[in-house]
C-alpha cells in the first residue's frame, strides 16, 4: 500500500471515531451510524496497520465503534419504558402551551426541597468568641520588611550553610548509610533494629530511624520479625535488591516515641 | 424510657438531621441516619413522615441507581438519600412565594420535560433556542444558570445538558410528560 492510500485510510479511521464520539458526546442518534459497513471497512484497512499508532488508532475505532452499539442498545431499552416520548410530539406540546400552563402542570409534580439554615444561642456564642480572639487583619497579614541587597555571585558551600542545598544527595546518604550498617552487623547476618538506629539523641535516632525506612524501602536491607520476642532485626543485603519492588509490599509499624527509646537508653546503660 | 418517649426523641433528632442543612447538598445519607438513630432507623423515619402528612410534606427516598422494584434492602436504605420534601405539589400561585417567578418555573418546567425527551441528554443550544420562543433572550441565559446552579441541570464539558440531583429529587418525571401529553 503506497504511503498516499495509507493516509487516506488513516483519515477515513479518524472520521469513523469522529462520527462515533459524537454519537456520546452530541446525542446524535445511534442508528445513524452504519455498524456493518463500519466493521467491513476497519476489517479491509486492518491488515496494513503495522506502527504502534495505526494499531493503537484501529483499536480507538473498534472500542468506539462498541460504545456506539451500547447506545443502540440503551436507545431500544429507553424506547421501551413508560418514560419515552416522541421529542417532536413533546416539542409540539410545550410550544402549544403558555407559561402558566407550563407553569400549573409543573407545580403538580414538583416536591421542592425543604431545607433550613438557622443559627443557635451555642453557635452564636462561639463565633463571638472566636469574634473577640480574632487578630486583627493588619496584624495577621503583616508583611516582613524587605531588604535590598546588591546583587552578587554565591558558592555551593555558602548554599549548603543556608540549608538550600543538601551536603549529599539524599541517594549518596542513604549508600552511605547502607554501607554503615554492612560494617556494623559485620560476620553476624542481622542486627536489632534498636542497637542499629539508637543513639545518645533523640533526634538523631528519630533521622536514623527514617533512614532506615528507606533502606528497606528501596530493597538496600529488610526486616526480621520475631513475634515471640517481639524484636526486630535488620538484614542488610550484599547487594541492592531491586525485585522487591515487584513483589508484594508489607507495611511494618515501628514506633519510636521518646518513652521507646529513653526504654531503649536505660537497658543499654544497664 | 418508655417506648413512647424513645421513639419521640428519635423523631425529634430525625426532624432536625432532615430538616437543617448541614452540608453543601441537602438531605441525609442512610448511613448518617443509622448512626445517629440507630438500625431501626427507617421505622423510625415511617413514623415521621405520618406526621409529616398532616402538614403536606413528606420523607422522600432517593435511591443511588434505579429505584428498587421490590421492599429495599437495608444495604440499599443506607446508601440512598433521604429528604423533607412538599407532598403531592402545590398551586402555582404559591411558587411567587418560594422566590419562583412563573417564567421560571414554566422555562425549568420546558427545559425537563424536553432533557427527558432527549433520553436525559439535550443539547443547550436547542434547550435555550426552545425557552427563547417563550421568553426573553437574556432571561434565557439567566435562568438556565439558575437551573444549573439550583442542580436541576447539570452540563458536561461538550455543552450537554442533563437532569441533575435535584430533579431527580423534586420532580416526578414520568407524570410530568404524561401531563404534557394530556394537555
Amino acid at each position: 500500500m503506497s504511503s498516499k492510500d495509507k493516509k487516506l485510510s488513516s483519515e477515513r479511521v479518524q472520521r469513523v471515531i469522529e462520527l462515533c464520539n459524537s454519537v456520546e458526546q452530541r446525542g446524535v442518534d445511534p442508528f445513524a451510524v452504519d455498524v456493518d459497513d463500519i466493521i467491513a471497512t476497519l476489517q479491509k484497512y486492518f491488515p496494513d496497520w503495522e506502527s504502534p499508532q495505526e494499531l493503537a488508532m484501529d483499536a480507538q475505532a473498534v472500542q468506539c465503534l462498541a460504545s456506539v452499539i451500547q447506545n443502540q442498545g440503551n436507545w431500544v431499552k429507553y424506547r421501551s419504558t413508560s418514560l419515552y416520548t416522541d421529542p417532536f410530539l413533546l416539542e409540539e406540546k410545550i410550544n402549544k402551551l403558555n407559561k402558566e400552563e407550563l407553569a400549573t402542570i409543573f407545580t403538580q409534580v414538583w416536591n421542592p426541597i425543604i431545607e433550613m439554615e438557622q443559627l443557635s444561642i451555642p453557635t452564636l456564642t462561639e463565633a463571638i468568641k472566636y469574634w473577640n480572639e480574632l487578630a486583627p487583619i493588619d496584624q495577621r497579614w503583616q508583611r516582613n520588611e524587605l531588604i535590598q541587597v546588591e546583587a552578587g555571585a554565591t558558592t555551593r558551600e555558602e548554599l549548603v550553610r543556608l540549608k538550600i542545598l543538601a551536603e549529599k544527595t539524599f541517594m549518596e546518604e542513604l549508600e552511605s548509610f547502607w554501607k554503615e550498617l554492612k560494617q556494623t552487623v559485620g560476620e553476624a547476618t542481622k542486627i536489632l533494629y534498636w542497637d542499629f538506629v539508637g543513639t545518645n539523641t533523640y533526634q538523631e535516632t528519630l533521622n536514623r530511624a527514617y533512614m532506615t525506612s528507606f533502606l528497606v524501602t528501596y530493597g538496600y536491607a529488610t526486616l526480621e520479625l520475631v513475634p515471640l520476642e517481639e524484636e526486630v532485626f535488620i538484614k542488610p543485603f550484599t547487594e541492592p535488591n531491586s525485585e522487591l519492588a515487584d513483589k508484594r509490599m508489607v507495611s511494618v509499624p515501628i514506633s519510636v516515641s521518646f518513652e521507646e527509646w529513653t526504654r531503649w537508653k536505660k537497658e543499654k546503660q544497664q | 424510657m418508655t417506648r413512647k418517649a424513645y421513639y419521640a426523641k428519635k423523631i425529634k433528632k430525625a426532624t432536625q438531621l432532615l430538616f437543617y442543612k448541614r452540608h453543601m447538598k441537602p438531605g441525609v445519607k442512610g448511613w448518617e441516619l443509622k448512626s445517629a438513630l440507630g438500625s431501626d432507623y427507617p421505622k423510625i423515619l415511617k413514623v415521621l413522615d405520618g406526621h409529616l402528612e398532616k402538614l403536606n410534606l413528606q420523607v422522600k427516598t432517593i435511591f443511588e441507581g434505579e429505584t428498587p422494584s421490590k421492599e429495599p434492602t437495608i444495604e440499599e436504605l443506607n446508601k440512598a438519600r433521604f429528604y423533607v420534601t412538599v407532598r403531592g405539589g402545590f398551586p402555582a400561585k404559591d411558587a411567587k412565594m418560594m422566590g419562583w417567578r412563573i417564567d421560571d418555573i414554566a422555562g425549568l418546567a420546558t427545559a425537563i420535560s424536553y432533557i427527558i425527551s432527549k433520553k436525559g441528554k439535550a443539547q443547550r443550544d436547542k434547550v435555550e433556542d426552545l425557552l427563547r420562543s417563550k421568553l426573553p433572550g437574556w432571561r434565557v441565559d439567566m435562568n438556565m444558570n439558575r437551573y444549573i446552579r439550583s442542580g436541576y441541570l447539570g452540563e458536561d464539558e461538550h455543552g450537554m445538558l442533563y437532569l441533575d440531583w435535584r430533579t431527580h429529587a423534586e420532580v416526578d418525571q414520568k407524570a410530568l410528560v404524561e401531563l404534557l401529553l394530556l394537555k
